[in-house]
């Protein structure tokens, strides 16, 4: 008979599945390998050292081997990964700091789940195209790591999920184990932010060295050529 | 039908899920009413939906080299 509801995991994961399940130890990497990437950036988007999450990405491996049969198969095998991955990083980066990770708490501070947007976008000039073939892959890289740096990990581990990895709204909060209402929040205020730290370097020019950025319309007085909607 | 105008704060509140698609239609018609003639807002929108499409297409992260062959290894050492 046919199961009800949708099907989360393929045939072939199905197949691989039931293999471990019956003591092939050894198709476990078969059936990891297609989110080997995956579940690295999900280590790198809380711990943000490639050793680090490495190691942690090794141990969360073993813990999802050892607890296979509690997968359900009632979500993503993908997600179900993602998900062990969080959590060995945060208890990882829990121990090293010595203090709470804030971030798998819900909406931090009150005014997080307030509407108020106690934030206001850097105004630059309008790039509609992005010259991405102009920029050294290096320079882009580099400035996308410091871009992610910049932002705080709750707003950092959403937009990991969401824009990089490109998990739905619902997958997101899943893996991270927040509220769907909390990942729209923290993503509008992460996107916003990528763009700020982003937005100068494509529309002026890190080709041009550090700093030399236009900021054509800066947020406040408006510049000479600003014109006002009518 | 006249659209009641939205504020350039409104719009900024509601990128993210416009972006998403994730707005009742209504709320999407104010939206792009208010882009036709404010050009701050048009150039966040733009910035912002260009910077999901970069991250998104680009390989950021690169597994590092040895990688798979580590973690199989890992995987096949008794615990």
């Amino acid at each position: 008979m046919a199961s009800p509801g949708p099907q989360f995991v393929t045939d072939a994961e199905a197949a691989l599945l039931d293999r471990v399940l019956a003591g092939e130890r050894d198709c476990f990497y078969e059936l990891i390998r297609p989110y080997e990437r995956a579940i690295f950036v999900a280590a790198m988007s809380i711990c943000r050292n490639e050793a680090d999450a490495e190691e942690i990405v090794q141990e969360a491996m073993l813990r999802a081997l050892t607890a296979l049969p509690s997968f359900r198969r009632q979500s993503k095998f993908s997600t179900w990964l993602i998900q062990i991955t969080i959590n060995e990083a945060r208890m990882r980066v829990r121990k090293d700091r010595k203090h709470l990770y804030e971030s798998t708490d819900e909406p931090a501070s009150p005014t997080e789940a307030s509407s108020g947007l106690d934030y206001m976008p850097k105004d630059y000039a309008d790039w509609r195209e992005i010259p991405s073939e102009a920029l050294e892959r290096n320079e882009l890289r580099v400035a996308l790591q410091r871009a992610l740096e910049s932002l705080d990990p709750k707003y950092r581990e959403v937009f990991m999920m969401r824009d990089v990895q490109k998990l739905s709204i619902t997958e997101t909060a899943a893996a991270l184990g927040l509220k769907e209402a909390t990942v729209k929040i923290r993503l509008l205020r992460a996107r916003l932010q990528m763009r700020d730290a982003l937005a100068p370097g494509i529309d002026g020019a890190w080709s041009l060295g550090e700093n030399s950025y236009r900021k054509v319309r800066p947020w406040g007085p408006p510049p000479p050529n600003w014109r006002k909607p009518k | 039908m006249t659209l009641i105008e939205i504020s350039c704060e409104e719009v900024w509140m509601e990128l993210s899920n416009y972006i998403e698609g994730d707005v009742t239609p209504e709320l999407r018609a104010r939206m792009e009413a208010h882009f036709r003639k404010c050009d701050h807002c048009t150039a966040i929108y733009d910035g912002t939906r260009n910077i999901i499409q970069l991250v998104g297409d680009f390989q950021a992260f690169d597994i590092p080299k040895g990688f798979s062959e580590r973690l199989q290894a890992r995987l096949k050492k008794p615990e």
